[in-house]
């Protein structure tokens, strides 16, 4: 895999994970008849420990853990798909391994960019920008008044 | 010593029954859903998800549900579910400073790069009770985006401010020395904790800590029993990303979107021959939207900081042992409910004990008067 690839595969993989679940199975299920897919290993659900920085930036530490689902697939041409989604979420992981497989054919790159990645990244900043536009709503811009004493 | 004791399954059976009964309340109002609790009691599934030491709001909302909302019972509830689970790995250390921010404030700096976002706060309100909420409660409020300004799209810490002209120390401190140079990073969840522990343990020990024990500790700290004088230099809360490396595919992908608070506070001076004075430094993390959490955090962690920045250690905040071992509040309900549990020989045993002391006193009472 180029670099390229690989940052276009890991862009894909994290839209695919971090989708909301119902928009994810519309999307997928609006494309019709897919690919026969084996299934390698899992939908299994498990934890992965969330490290943090001290200071933000310094040394690492355990912060906790989150339940994630994992999921490898393999479709007809051998190609294999992975997943790491959130939560415990079997369909969602089984879906986003499948689109990841597919993603990697040219024969179906083009049609899983255009009907599940791109309005899935389109959804996603919207969604961004609504809570970011909230946010920005409350920016404050505090005053500091002399007082009496400093006088 | 707790001795097992047999029988009374029916009685048990029957009191769990009766807590099922009294769990659901009154028949005639509908139940509560735990998307419900999910979706509006928010800030008890973020503690419950942060002293549970797992994120899965789905998970601490159906905890709450069943513990009737009781936290604690419902923290022990999760804890207990993660032993269940298989641990794929460890995730690249989350970048807060690339956080999505939804509230971000300086207690230091009026005027900051990246702007004060308040957002949704109990700062500032009155408290006062809200009765329309005991109806069916307002309408949901738009928020109007009536914005002259839009966000910075990066919100430099506040604390690299002050780094940047050398009056901060850095984010590990100014020896840097705790890093024990192997790249390990300790677990207290693989391994039972040791003294004096790194402060990537304490971190982990005290974001998963009791928030009531942390709070108590860090006001102590500000009363004076180990005072350092702090400022809230930054709270930050937003979504940041959490990046895994699979090992069957050998590079980061991104899981998932979390919900983080942080707080770093600005304490009071050290300086050395070597290093001019500088600020120090108190670091607090954890799920969900917690403040008053990661506050005591930030303080509770300075403190134990004492032996690293040549302080003495004479408040109980900065006693680690201390800390570290009454920290737990699933281990601390443990140890103090099980006094609840039948102890009927133990107790004989020092029943008699009171007895044989008392007959021999009042023996030699009687010889005395004799």
């Amino acid at each position: 895999m180029t670099d390229v690839q690989l940052q276009d595969r890991q862009q894909w993989m994290g839209i695919l994970a971090r989708a909301n679940e119902t928009a994810l199975a519309q999307l997928v299920g609006s494309l019709g008849d897919l690919p026969e897919h084996d299934l390698l290993r899992g939908p299994e659900s498990g934890l992965v420990m969330v490290r943090g920085r001290a200071g933000g930036a310094g040394n690492a530490f355990n912060l906790g853990e989150m339940t994630v689902t994992r999921c490898t697939v393999r479709t007809g041409d051998g190609t294999l798909g992975h997943a790491y989604v959130s939560g415990r979420r079997p369909e969602h992981a089984e879906r986003a391994a499948l689109a990841d497989a597919l993603l990697q054919q040219e024969t179906h790159h083009t049609q899983i960019m255009e009907r599940v990645i791109d309005p899935l990244t389109q959804q996603e900043a919207a969604r961004r920008e609504a809570n970011r536009a909230e946010s920005d709503a409350t920016r404050v811009d505090f005053f500091t008044l002399v007082r009496g004493e400093d006088e | 010593m707790y001795v097992a004791v047999k029988g009374g399954e029916k009685a048990i059976d029957t009191a769990h029954d009766l807590l099922a009964k009294e769990r659901r309340g009154n028949p005639d109002i509908p139940e509560i859903a735990t998307a419900q609790i999910a979706e509006q009691l928010t800030l008890a599934v973020d503690r419950v998800m942060s002293e549970g030491s797992l994120y899965d709001r789905g998970l601490a909302a159906l905890a709450i549900k069943q513990a009737r909302g009781d936290l604690i019972e419902a923290i022990f509830l999760i804890r207990a579910y993660r032993t269940t689970m298989p641990r794929f790995g460890y995730s690249e250390p989350v970048e807060t400073s690339r956080m999505t921010i939804r509230r971000r404030i300086s207690a230091t700096y009026k005027d900051l790069p990246g702007g004060q976002i308040l957002g949704p706060t109990f700062d500032y309100t009155h408290r006062l009770l809200d009765f329309n909420l005991e109806t069916e409660g307002p309408a949901q409020p738009e928020i109007g985006s009536s914005v002259s300004r839009p966000a910075d799209a990066h919100m430099p810490r506040v604390l690299d401010l002050l780094g940047k002209e050398g009056l901060m120390e850095p984010p590990d401190g100014a020896s840097a020395a705790r890093d024990n140079g192997d790249g390990k990073v300790g677990d207290l969840t693989r391994e039972p904790v040791s003294f004096p522990a790194d402060r990537d343990v304490r971190l982990q020990n005290l974001a998963r800590g009791d928030e009531g024990f942390l709070l108590a500790l860090g006001y102590s700290t500000q009363r004076g029993y180990g005072r350092n004088h702090p400022f809230a230099g930054e709270v930050r809360m937003g979504e940041v990303r959490v990046e895994f490396v699979p090992e069957e595919l050998g590079f980061a992908i991104e899981i998932s979107e979390i919900t983080l608070t942080e707080c770093e506070m600005v304490t009071q001076f050290k300086g050395s021959k070597d290093v001019p004075p500088q600020f120090t430094r108190g670091y607090g993390l954890a799920f969900g939207h917690c403040e008053r959490k990661t506050m005591s955090m930030a303080l509770v962690d300075r403190a134990l900081r004492a032996d690293e920045l040549g302080e003495e250690r004479q408040a109980p905040a900065q006693d680690e042992e201390f800390v570290l071992s009454h920290s737990d509040n699933i281990q601390a309900t443990g140890f103090v409910e099980h006094l609840k549990l039948p102890h009927y020989v133990d107790f004989q045993s020092e029943l008699e004990l009171l007895r044989k002391m008392r007959a021999e006193i009042a023996k030699a009472h009687v010889e005395a008067a004799e």
